[in-house]
Parts: structure tokens; sequence; C-alpha cells
């Protein structure tokens, strides 16, 4: 086993357990530390370039390259026009311009703002760094090797898809320019260090909200009262 | 009719001597931590004034409660649900820290480490939050007592309506006028912080209508803070979540007044039970402006109908409530008398806490030098009865916090305490109340018995009389959760992890 073997062979699967284990772990024991941990009110003006762009840039993108994992077929027939290639490149470049864009301004942020910086942890500056690596590289390939969306259904979707079926190949990595190979072990490293940092926060996006009535009145106990049976754990949601 | 109890606090505004006693009460035992020294769960702004946060009446900007649309439908000014979950990346409503205040200290350890020298050492000003040294440019009550300055009073958002020539005389020096209004979580029936919470962390509790943050589940979207009117709840920005006051709940269920009621100085403060129909909670908060303030009072029942006790004991309430409901001195002020209305009943989040009007002195003139009440001499004992227009403060601005604008609502209320005022004069100088005096009282529409009891229950009400607080029954609330016994010689608790942020 080399060290391409252990890099895109094992890691991947320590990072996933990680994120899994520890996430649970947190979630149940720990719900308290599970925030966004907005500095919103300490600073606002900067965040609010930084965060949006940031947030649905990389939220988007992320989306982007699910969707080619899920359906390599349909990239491929939309890509068979070149016009329709070089459409969904300049928008994958331009979204990950847009991050970039905030994700810089969000670095100098927590280091200009001396309120933002009292709320700075350890843990935060490791995830800048991370994403900062992730967004970097990204843009890197999507400008020196072009037409990710094109090749890339034939290098790592296979190479994805080997993993999530528990048989890795990652030969089909090894070839590979080392900013490619930067840019997936990035995304390796933002998998285990998400449940051991704010990124939890991602899980915690609250869809749930456009389902819920507006109020939620909580009782401990079913009215009437006297035909309760105690020692009967049961909390009704009235409402 | 589906009855419900909800914990009220009343606020007799006509007491109130402004100490803040009821704040420092607070912020000792609730808000003396990292992240929430800028937060007053309990704050006295003076009025006319801006408040705490600056300005925090001002729903264009801050986006809090609710509206009634074109259709006549209730909808949160802040957001649609869509809407809520599409700004978790930025909230553009959220009040920011200098819209409180910086929180700031003394470095108090220069004054015992500085070398020896001709000037006394001085404790600079540093920021709570970065510990750096800051000039310090607003604090807690910052505006405390400026009720004609220009930079407070002339912003207060309340003052639009008040007719101009009125607000010119307000700024004059000889005609300044201000008094306090004490303001606490409202613990309201529609609340607009809940409807707003994406992450469904915040709840009223059924059994007395407090309204809490559950702080597991809040993962700080920092919808609530705008969502609430009142800016009443709070991002910790050292937790990464939001709190707010919580009607001390660990002190009702233990028999005990709110730490800020409890130790109310001016003794203004009064807690009881109201009951009240929560079938007509929706369709009222959504009716036209000039009918939301009846339409609010007409949901509280009356704890002594027969049918309402009936319908609260089948929704499970324990008798001890519906007593305590029956001798509920906000019930006496609200109903009875009709003496307390809400704050800012416009805002549609149908507020529990409840207010009583104050009176101000009559405007007066300067005429050679000498101050002269614009009141005939004959009828200096009926003061203000018939020229409330006079009052220095405009009955209009009161209407404006309290009333949705009906200053007639304020005046009669003003009314109601001068004549009790006029008739207990004349029963302790006099010793005898002549047929004017009762026709007064007949005017403003109360009984000699009621003008006793308005009396009593406004000067001499002891603890127990202004604190009526129903039985909790914790015994019966622990074994909802857990069968008591395997608690046995357990803390109480469970378990207890020290509320520390996340990384």
């Amino acid at each position: 086993m080399n060290t391409n073997d252990v890099l895109f062979g094992v890691l991947p699967y320590v990072a996933v357990t990680l994120a899994i284990v520890v996430g649970v772990v947190r979630w149940r024991r720990a719900p308290f530390t599970v925030s966004s941990l907005s500095s919103q009110l300490l600073e606002s003006r900067k965040l609010y370039w930084g965060s949006i762009s940031f947030h649905w840039g990389l939220t988007i993108i992320l989306l982007g390259h699910l969707l080619a994992l899920i359906v390599p077929r349909g990239f491929e027939l939309w890509n068979g026009e070149p016009v329709r290639l070089y459409l969904l490149e300049l928008t994958g470049l331009a979204l990950g311009l847009w991050a970039a864009f905030g994700i810089t301004i969000l670095i100098i942020r927590r280091h200009t703002s001396a309120r933002v910086r009292r709320v700075t942890s350890p843990m935060d500056v490791v995830v800048l760094l991370v994403i900062a690596t992730q967004i970097v590289s990204g843009i890197w390939i999507a400008v020196g090797y072009r037409w990710g969306s094109y090749w890339g259904t034939g290098v790592f979707v296979p190479y994805v898809r080997s993993l999530l079926w528990f048989q890795p190949e990652p030969d089909y990595v090894d070839p590979l320019p080392l900013v490619l190979k930067i840019h997936v072990l990035a995304f390796f490293a933002f998998l285990a260090v998400f449940p051991f940092s704010r990124l939890i926060h991602i899980i915690t996006l609250p869809l749930q909200y456009l389902f819920r009535p507006w109020q939620k009145v909580i009782a401990n106990r079913e009215p009437p009262a006297a035909e309760y049976v105690s020692n009967n754990p049961r909390t009704k949601q009235l409402q | 009719m589906r009855v419900r109890a909800q914990m009220s606090m009343l606020f007799h505004l006509d007491k109130c001597i402004g100490c803040h006693t009821c704040s420092v009460a607070c912020k000792n035992l609730w808000t003396d931590r990292d992240g929430a020294e800028y937060m007053w769960w309990n704050n006295v702004e003076t009025r006319p004034g801006t408040g705490y946060p600056t300005g925090w009446e001002d729903q264009e900007h801050y986006k809090g409660g609710w509206h009634r649309d074109k259709k006549g439908r209730l909808k949160l000014i802040l957001h649609s649900k869509g809407g809520g979950v599409a700004k978790a990346f930025y909230n553009p409503a959220l009040p920011e820290l200098d819209d409180y205040y910086d929180p700031f200290t003394f470095k108090y350890g220069d004054l015992f480490s500085a070398p020896p020298s001709e000037q006394q050492p001085t404790a600079i000003p540093i920021s709570k939050i970065t510990g750096e040294p800051v000039e310090i440019s607003s604090g807690p009550n910052w505006d405390d007592d400026l009720g004609g300055s220009d930079l407070y009073a002339r912003n207060d958002p309340s003052m639009d309506g008040v007719d101009d020539v009125v607000r010119a005389q307000m700024e004059e020096i000889e005609r300044v006028v201000f008094n306090y209004l004490p303001r606490i979580c409202n613990h309201c029936l529609n609340p607009s912080c809940l409807a707003a919470c994406p992450s469904g962390a915040i709840y009223k509790r059924d059994e007395d209508g407090v309204v809490l943050v559950n702080e597991d589940k809040c993962r700080g979207w920092r919808m609530c803070v705008s969502g609430c009117p009142y800016k009443k709840v709070y991002y910790n920005w050292n937790s990464g979540k939001s709190e707010k006051c919580i009607l001390c709940f660990p002190r009702l269920e233990t028999g005990q007044a709110p730490a800020c009621a409890h130790s109310c100085v001016g003794r203004i403060r009064y807690m009881g039970v109201l009951l009240y129909d929560a079938d007509k909670i929706a369709t009222s908060a959504a009716l036209p402006d000039d009918e939301l303030l009846d339409a609010q009072l007409d949901m509280i029942l009356d704890p002594s109908d027969p049918q309402v006790i009936a319908a609260a004991k089948a929704a499970g309430i324990d008798p001890g409530w519906i007593d305590s409901a029956q001798r509920s001195p906000i019930y006496k002020f609200v109903k009875e008398w009709g003496m307390a209305f809400p704050l800012h009943p416009e805002y549609r989040t149908e507020a529990m806490m409840f207010y009583v009007p104050p009176l101000s002195p009559v405007m007066s003139t300067i005429e050679q030098n000498f101050v002269k009440l614009d009141i005939p001499d004959e009828r200096r004992d009926f003061e203000l009865l018939e020229e409330l227009d006079k009052a220095r403060m405009p009955l209009e601005y009161l209407a404006n916090l309290f009333t949705v604008g009906d200053s007639d609502r304020i005046r009669r209320v003003l009314r109601i305490m001068l004549a009790v005022r006029t008739y207990k004069r004349r029963q302790s100088v006099d010793g005898v109340i002549d047929e004017t005096t009762i026709a007064l009282l007949d005017d403003v529409g109360i009984t000699e018995n009621m003008a006793e009891a308005i009396y009593s229950m406004t000067t001499t009400p002891t603890v127990q009389d202004r604190f009526v607080l129903p039985p909790y029954h914790r015994e019966m609330s622990l074994e909802d959760v857990g069968d008591p016994l395997t608690a046995k010689g357990e803390t109480g608790f469970g378990f207890l992890q020290s509320p520390r942020r996340g990384a």
C-alpha cells in the first residue's frame, strides 16, 4: 500500500466515519454546542458582503458536484454542444470566484475586527484554511485544467463510485496533477473537521421550518389531568 | 372555548420612580455572564425617548411583530417561511451591538499596579468584549431622565401622531416631561419571536404561558431577535444562542415572585393568573387596528363565571390556579376596573404584561415670573379632571404606547385615578364625602366600593395582595417526566453541562 492508497483509499473512509460517528455523538450528547455561532451582532457590514457570497457560491457549487455524481450521463449529454459546455464551465467559475470573494472578506473580517477576533477559536482558523484551499484549488482547476465538467465524469465519478461501493480504486486518482489531488484531499479534510467545528451547523439548515405551524405550545401532560396516568412520560405538542 | 392560564405582570406606571432596582436584580440573577453583559431582560426606559435598543419601536427598521395584509391575513413583518430559510446566511433586520451599547468595564487593576507618581492613577474604560480601551459613547440607561432632549425624546417613534404644537411645547425647558417605562418580555399569546424561529427552539409553556428558548435546539439563526417587536430576545455572542426573560419561572415554581417584581422599590408591580380563550388567538390578532385592543381584552375570561370554571377544569387547569385567577390583581386592574393596557397592541403579538398609564402634572404658564396653573382657582380641587388635555404628558403619546392611538381610553383611566384621589382626599381631609364627589365617581363610571378597592390596591397593598401566585405543583410535574423514585438521591436536575461555546 503506497501513499496514494492511504490518501485516497483509506482516508476517505476515516473522514466519513469521523463525520458521522462524532457528528451523531455531538448532536445527541452536547446539543448546546451545535450552533451557527453567528458573529453578526458584533460586526454586520463586512459579514453582509462576505457571508452571502461565500455561502451561496459554495452551496450551489457543491450541489453541482453532487449532481455530476448522481447523473454523469446527463452532464455528458448537456456538454455535447460546445456552447452549453462553455456556459456550464463559466457558471462554475463565476460561482467559484463569488465564493472566493466571500471567503476573502470573511478572512479579512476575522483578522481586522477586534470584536470578531474575540469569538474566533483555533478551529475557526482551521475551517477557513480548509475551505480556502478547497476554493482556490477549485478555481485553479477550472482555469488550468479546463472543461472539468467534461472530463470529470470519466475520472472522478468512477473513483467516487468505487468508494461508495466499498471497493476503493485509488488508482483513478494516482496519475492526476497535484492540484486535483489537493482539491480532493481538502474535501476529505472538510469532512473530518466537520463534526469538531462549527461546520456542524450545515446539517441544522432549518428546512423543517417550512412545514411547522406558526405557534408552538408545549404541555407536560395531556388534558384532562384527572385521567392522566403518572409515570408515563408524554409530551404533547398543542396547536 | 379552550381555556389556558397565563402568568401575567402589571406595571402601575403612576408609581414607578425609575430607580432601576428591577433591572439590577435581574442582571445579577440572570445576565451577569460573558456574552450576556449587554442584555437587560428587564430594563427601564425614560419616555419620551428612544429606549433600548435604540429606536426599538421603529418596525420599518427592525421588522418586528405581525401585520395584517391586504386580504386581512396575519403575516410576520420579518419574513415568510421560505424567506426565513433563505435569509439563514445573513439576517438583514438584526440589531447590531451598538444599537444596544458596547459593554464596558474599568481597568481597576491599574489602580493597584500603577507605579508611584505625582498623579492619582485612573482606571480607564475597556470593552468587555475585546478588553481594549474604549471611548464610551453609550451605555445602559444612557438616556436616563433626558425627557426633553434633542437626541432622545425628539426621536421617539411613538411621538408620531402627537400634535406639532404639543411637541414644540414639550421641548421647552419649562415643560419638559418624562415618565418611566419598565419593560420585560411580554410573554405574548401570539409571540412573533416564536413564529420567526426557524429551528423551532422557542415555545410557550402550556401551564403558565411563559415563552422560553430551548438552548439545546437553538442554532443561532437570530430570527427571534428581529421577529420580536419589543426586542426582548437577545443573541448571546459568546454561546451562539438566543436568550430572553424567563419570567423567573424557577422562582414562580417555588412560590416566589420574579426578581424584578419582588425587588421593586415603588411596589409598582403586580403578578397574577389570567385565564384566556386560546381559540380566539388567531382571529383576534388579525383584526383591523382599531379593534385589536378590545379583541385582546375580550379573550381574557372571567374566572368566577361557572362556565369558564367548568371549561378550565376540563382543560386540566388545577383548581388552585382557578382560585388564584379569581384573586388575581391583574384581572382586577385589566378587566374589572379597565385601567390597564398592554404595550403596543398594534404589534399583534397579544402582549400579556399590562400597564396602568401615568398621571402627569398639568401644564403651567409663566406670568410675571410666577408659575401659574392653567386652571381657574375655584376648580383647583378637581384639577386635571376636565383639563386632561393640558396634562404635561400628552394623552396622544400615551395612546400611541398603549391603546393604538385611542386617547379617550387613556383619558378614561386617568380620570378614574384622579376621581379616586379626590374621593380619598375628601374622606381623609374633610372627613365628609359630599354629593359633588359622589357625582364625580359616577361621572367616571366607578362606585364607592370600587374607589376604595382601587385605592387600597394602588396605595396600600401587601405583598400577598400584589403577588397572587398559583401553586405550581412541581411534585406532579416531576411525575410527568419520570418516576420520582428513580430520581431519589439525585440532585434533581439529572445532568448538567456547562454552557460552553461550541467550536
